[in-house]
């Protein structure tokens, strides 16, 4: 049997090739939107540039070059040089590391926080529902932007900093999200099953209720990322982010602005692979929004 | 449920957000790492100086009874002094909101009035090129950074076309020509009837509120293809295309018609959001809005500023909220009664 038979089998033998098979059919279904595809390439390569930026980058990121200050584009410089003399192709490849490190920690700690909070929520009901979500709405009745900034001004300026003021700011609609889903599974039968075979509320939260409730969370999450690039090169841009001789993109565009009218590739470049990479984890989410949430359609 | 009861559930939790709202921006206060006293004392201050101090500040008190303390100052409008301009921080407020206003709502009107055709027309042409056009150009100004594009804009419009005026709100010689009413620099214009001023108050207006514009476009233009699709799907399309109605009247008087209602709840939310874009906004544009103020007293580390700022930013944006939900339970009568 092929591979392909195999994944696509209508009878499967495990649980492991059904799982398989459904993620492969998912895979299918993804493949066919030419928008997601070009997001996914996007997204991959952000990967592998940041994987492999000491090795594409021609020059190292922090090299000043007094005497090649504000190159144009050439040769030597794909990208033009910045104040320095720094290669900004270099900073930029170097970045991406920075980018992908900022959107990993931001959704690996927002997103199971916020899916916790919503799952308690829904399942426990009663009092731990109404303040668990009164405290969200509080969250939510903040535009994020200014909640970050906010958090920003009392935490000190600085990269940490900033992710966390962005991870405090994201959980509430996920946790909404969350609730949602849970809520709707409050009286389902295989709930009532696994209380009365013992289960205890923690097993059940996360056991049973986690599980379901996770692809609408990852939709979420995932369409979410471009968000959370924008408002980290926001604060980098303010200069409450990450601060200057990191090759941080959005503080990079905000050291450009003092060139802009003569040397606009200092600020251009580095905006640009904002706008590219952002647009990237855009047309995935869509893409991968259609795919695990038919609803959304 | 009587209307009576539904409308004190409304106000109570009404009030717990405003609470919720206030909590916030005190426990952020709390935690920064500046010490109110030795602000106010000076780090050459005795020991004796600085414990009077903190006793006047109220800071020996218990947390529960200071932020008792900032609830009853807030709700009589007392938001502290800022340390930068060593005025209170609503009268600043006061001044600076009319020209974000101002911003925000010209770009909203610009968003809406391309966000709604263009979102009519994807979803007419489901499928086919001007959908993937128009679903592009909304993924786009979703992922653009807003503060790139508008320096982007600058340079091109400003430095090298020369068709937009420079940063800033108005032209330095006619800075305060116009004696402020309303604080919207173009109703103010008008009222004095001072052309002149009111065409450069526009023409400095015309970038930033066509950048911000783009954003609200985005949500606008896609939140209206996915209503409208669902409606073009609905058993009365059929029944109006079947007693051959023209086209066009199907679909902008009895679809756009069935997602009037919330479409208005999507419009108010766009405004909202602007709120947020506009602080990058204005810092690109050297406007003199609330935005700017915001990131002035960050950088500035004048916490009454920016608490204020932030409290009253929350509040305008429950504010609307609210508008979007009320107008919701008026236009549509299926949710009165």
């Amino acid at each position: 049997m092929s591979a392909r038979g195999w994944l696509l089998s209508d009878a499967p033998t495990s649980r492991w090739q059904a799982r398989a098979g459904r993620a492969y059919a998912g895979w299918l279904a993804l493949s066919r939107n030419r928008l997601a595809m070009v997001g996914l390439a996007i997204v991959g390569g952000l990967v592998v540039v940041a994987a492999l930026a000491p090795w594409l980058a021609p020059y190292p990121p922090d090299l000043a070059d007094l005497g090649a200050r504000l190159r144009p584009p050439s040769a030597a410089h794909w990208l033009g040089t910045d104040e320095m003399g720094r290669d900004i192709l270099s900073r930029l490849l170097h970045g991406a590391r920075l980018t992908l490190w900022i959107v990993a920690v931001v959704a690996v700690t927002a997103a199971p926080a916020g899916l916790v909070i919503g799952t308690v929520a829904g399942q426990a009901g009663g009092w731990l529902d109404t303040v668990l979500m009164r405290l969200t709405d509080v969250f939510l009745a903040f535009p994020k932007l200014i909640l970050a900034l906010a958090f920003v001004a009392a935490l000190g300026p600085g990269i940490e900093n900033a992710v966390l003021a962005i991870a405090l700011t994201s959980w509430p609609p996920y946790a909404r999200v969350a609730r949602a889903e849970a809520l709707t599974l409050r009286h389902a039968d295989y709930i009532a099953a696994a209380r009365l075979y013992g289960a205890s509320p923690a097993r059940i939260v996360l056991g049973h209720v986690v599980p379901m409730c996770l692809p609408s969370v990852v939709v979420r999450v995932s369409l979410d990322m471009a968000g959370m690039i924008l408002a980290a090169a926001g604060l980098g841009f303010l200069g409450l982010g990450a601060q200057p001789p990191m090759p941080e993109w959005g503080a990079m565009v905000s050291t450009g602005r003092r060139f802009i009218l003569e040397q606009w590739w200092v600020a251009a470049m580095p905006g640009l692979a904002i706008f590219t990479v952002s647009l990237g984890f855009n047309l995935l989410g869509d893409g991968l929004r259609d795919v695990l949430d038919p609803r959304g359609r | 449920m009587t209307r009576s009861s539904r409308l004190a559930g409304w106000l109570l939790s009404l009030a717990l957000t405003a609470l919720g709202l206030m909590l916030v921006t005190f426990l952020i206060g709390r935690v920064m790492p500046i010490d109110p006293v030795l602000a106010a004392v000076g780090d050459r201050a005795g020991a004796d100086v600085y414990d009077r101090v903190r006793v006047e500040l109220g800071l020996d008190q218990p947390l529960w009874r200071q932020f008792l303390t900032y609830v009853g100052q807030v709700a009589r409008g007392d938001l502290g002094h800022s340390t930068l301009t060593a005025r209170p921080v609503l009268e600043d407020i006061a001044r600076v909101f009319p020209a974000t206003l101002e911003l925000a709502t010209c770009a909203m009107l610009i968003g809406t009035a391309l966000g709604i055709p263009a979102g009519v027309l994807a979803a007419t042409q489901g499928g086919r090129w001007p959908d993937h056009v128009v679903r592009v150009i909304g993924l786009a100004g979703y992922s653009v950074p807003i503060f790139w594009l508008g320096l982007m804009a600058l340079l091109l419009f400003y430095a090298r076309l020369d068709w937009a005026p420079g940063p800033g709100r108005i032209s330095a010689h006619f800075e305060g020509v116009v004696e402020p009413v309303t604080g919207l620099i173009l109703i103010d214009a008008l009222l004095a009837g001072e052309t002149e001023v009111f065409r450069d108050a526009l023409a400095h207006l015309a970038l930033p509120a066509l950048v911000l514009g783009l954003f609200s476009m985005a949500y606008v233009s896609r939140m209206t293809r996915g209503l409208m699709l669902e409606q073009l799907g609905q058993d009365h399309i059929v029944t109006a295309r079947a007693k051959g109605l023209s086209e066009a009247r199907v679909v902008w008087r009895h679809a756009l018609g069935n997602v009037a209602v919330p479409l208005v709840t999507v419009v108010a939310l766009s405004w909202a959001n602007l709120l947020e874009g506009s602080v990058l906004t204005e810092t690109v544009f050297a406007w003199p809005g609330l935005g700017l103020y915001l990131t002035n007293s960050l950088l500035g580390a004048d916490m009454n500023a920016v608490l204020g700022g932030t409290l009253v930013v929350g509040a305008i944006f429950v504010g609307l909220n609210l508008l979007s939900d009320l107008l919701y339970r008026l236009l549509d009568p299926r949710a009165a009664g």
